[in-house]
């Protein structure tokens, strides 16, 4: 009962706002893992649902969700919280944990490359596998356990991520540098992933439009592990590319589709995962008038 | 405490931060300082000419990426809002175009106004163009 209560909980949250909020197109990277220099905007609230489909030699496939609730609290300031679970298939459904996360903006203007300050706290439990970023030495072989054992273990960690991220002639670079620590004592591990975007149109057309070029873009995810304090490097580490194409409906919805594909034997042959995302625009006026604010 | 009970309490600290500074003297100094970001365009920016000048194509288009990404914080009609200060005020209307740009591309970011690099620059022009269309209050009336 207790892994079901958030989940419901989180979906009439959902529920509710999409209902009686007015909704408004963001301008969503196609990115999954990766983040860009953009935050959200100040007010509003991205609620986005994603999955990842995984293969698992040896074992049970599985496929890992989870929410996010992105709130922009000022320009230079984002928070988000995660909700997550995993169905092993053969196994069971768990919810497996909680983020949440913080981005800061340091510089008032735009750089030729722009720094973000991350910081996440994790409350997780072993069996989580939703992906969202590869750490040290993360591998494949990790997601063997059954859940009824895996289930038991409980993570705290915190997670400093440094994002750079450049936008040069409508094509986006984005670098993370991720550094994470379980607070059970064990030592700092690294991660990394880089991503190259471009929309497919360059400019607006004069109509409302779904399926215009420029609701498009489309881009490339690579990511994997670099070790821990002990031994940095790649030996031993998982590494995926992934193609990934985001469709910016003018209805509201963001649709983001990519495969990301293991790049040696440590990692997931494959990993499929989509999301969908909608932005709603006063959500701070809107709960501020609800609880009889100005 | 459950993961559901912190998700909500987080959110309603946030939703406390952004309720701040509503009041109207800090409305007006706050659109002051937005517009006074204008004469901060470097000069090189400033005298850029829009490549969409006079074409109404583009000035459809900018409506259309307004209404997308600009009226929830400045108004159906650019009139402003609490969030964010009128675009047909005349500090806007007769700032150079290339400033406009350079606002929408650098974003005025500790004032509120979010960076819209994102958007490439054929789409900040076109919105460049729809804005300077609206005319001030005055120039709407005789129209």
């Amino acid at each position: 009962m207790k892994s079901v209560y958030p989940k419901c909980a989180s979906g009439i949250v959902v529920f509710i706002a999409l209902i009686f909020a007015s909704p408004l197109q963001g301008q969503e990277s196609p990115y999954v893992v990766t983040y860009d220099h953009y935050l959200e905007e100040p007010g509003n609230l991205d609620i986005e649902y994603f999955s990842t489909f995984g293969t698992q030699r040896a074992g049970n496939d599985f496929h890992a969700f989870w929410v996010e609730f992105e709130y922009g609290v000022k320009a230079w300031w984002t928070t988000e919280v995660y909700v997550e679970g995993q169905t092993t298939f053969g196994e069971s459904t768990l919810f497996t944990g909680y983020r949440w996360e913080n981005r800061v903006r340091p510089l008032k203007r735009e750089h030729l490359i722009n720094p973000i300050l991350y910081f996440e706290y994790e409350r997780r439990s072993g069996a989580d596998k939703i992906l969202k970023e590869v750490e040290g030495r993360d591998v494949e072989a990790d997601f063997l356990t059954p859940n009824a054992l895996a289930r038991k273990e409980h993570n705290h960690e915190v997670e400093l991520k440094l994002i750079l991220s450049s936008t040069v002639r409508a094509w986006n670079f984005s670098e993370n540098f991720v550094a994470a620590k379980n607070l059970a004592n064990a030592p700092w591990e690294f991660g990394y992933a880089l991503g190259a975007s471009h929309p497919l149109g360059m400019k607006a057309s004069a109509a409302r439009c779904n399926l215009c070029r420029e609701n498009f873009s489309a881009g490339l995810e690579m990511f994997g592990g670099l070790g821990d304090r002990h031994s940095f490097g790649l030996k031993d580490t998982s590494q995926y590319l992934a193609p990934a194409v985001a469709w910016n409906l003018p209805s509201g919805w963001t649709l983001r589709f990519s495969p990301a594909f293991g790049l040696n034997d440590n990692s997931h042959r494959l990993l499929l995962r989509w999301g969908v995302s909608r932005e709603i625009s006063s959500f701070g006026e809107m709960l501020g008038r609800f609880f009889g604010g100005r | 405490m459950s993961p559901i009970s912190v998700t909500v309490a987080l959110l309603l600290a946030s939703l406390a931060v952004t309720q701040q500074d509503t009041s109207f003297a800090d409305k007006y100094s706050r659109e002051a300082g937005v517009y006074a970001e204008l004469a901060k365009a470097p000069e090189k920016t400033r005298s850029k000419r829009n490549p969409f000048e006079n074409d109404s194509q583009a000035i459809a288009a900018g409506q259309n990426l307004f209404a997308r990404h600009c009226s929830e914080c400045h108004g159906n009609t650019a009139e402003g809002s609490k969030r964010a200060p009128s675009l047909r005020a005349e500090e806007v209307q007769n700032a150079a175009p290339g400033a406009i740009f350079w606002i929408l591309t650098n974003g005025v970011v500790r004032r509120g106004m979010p960076v819209w690099s994102k958007l490439p620059a054929s789409q900040r022009w076109q919105l460049v163009s729809f804005i300077k269309s609206l005319g001030t209050p005055s120039t709407s009336l005789l129209d």
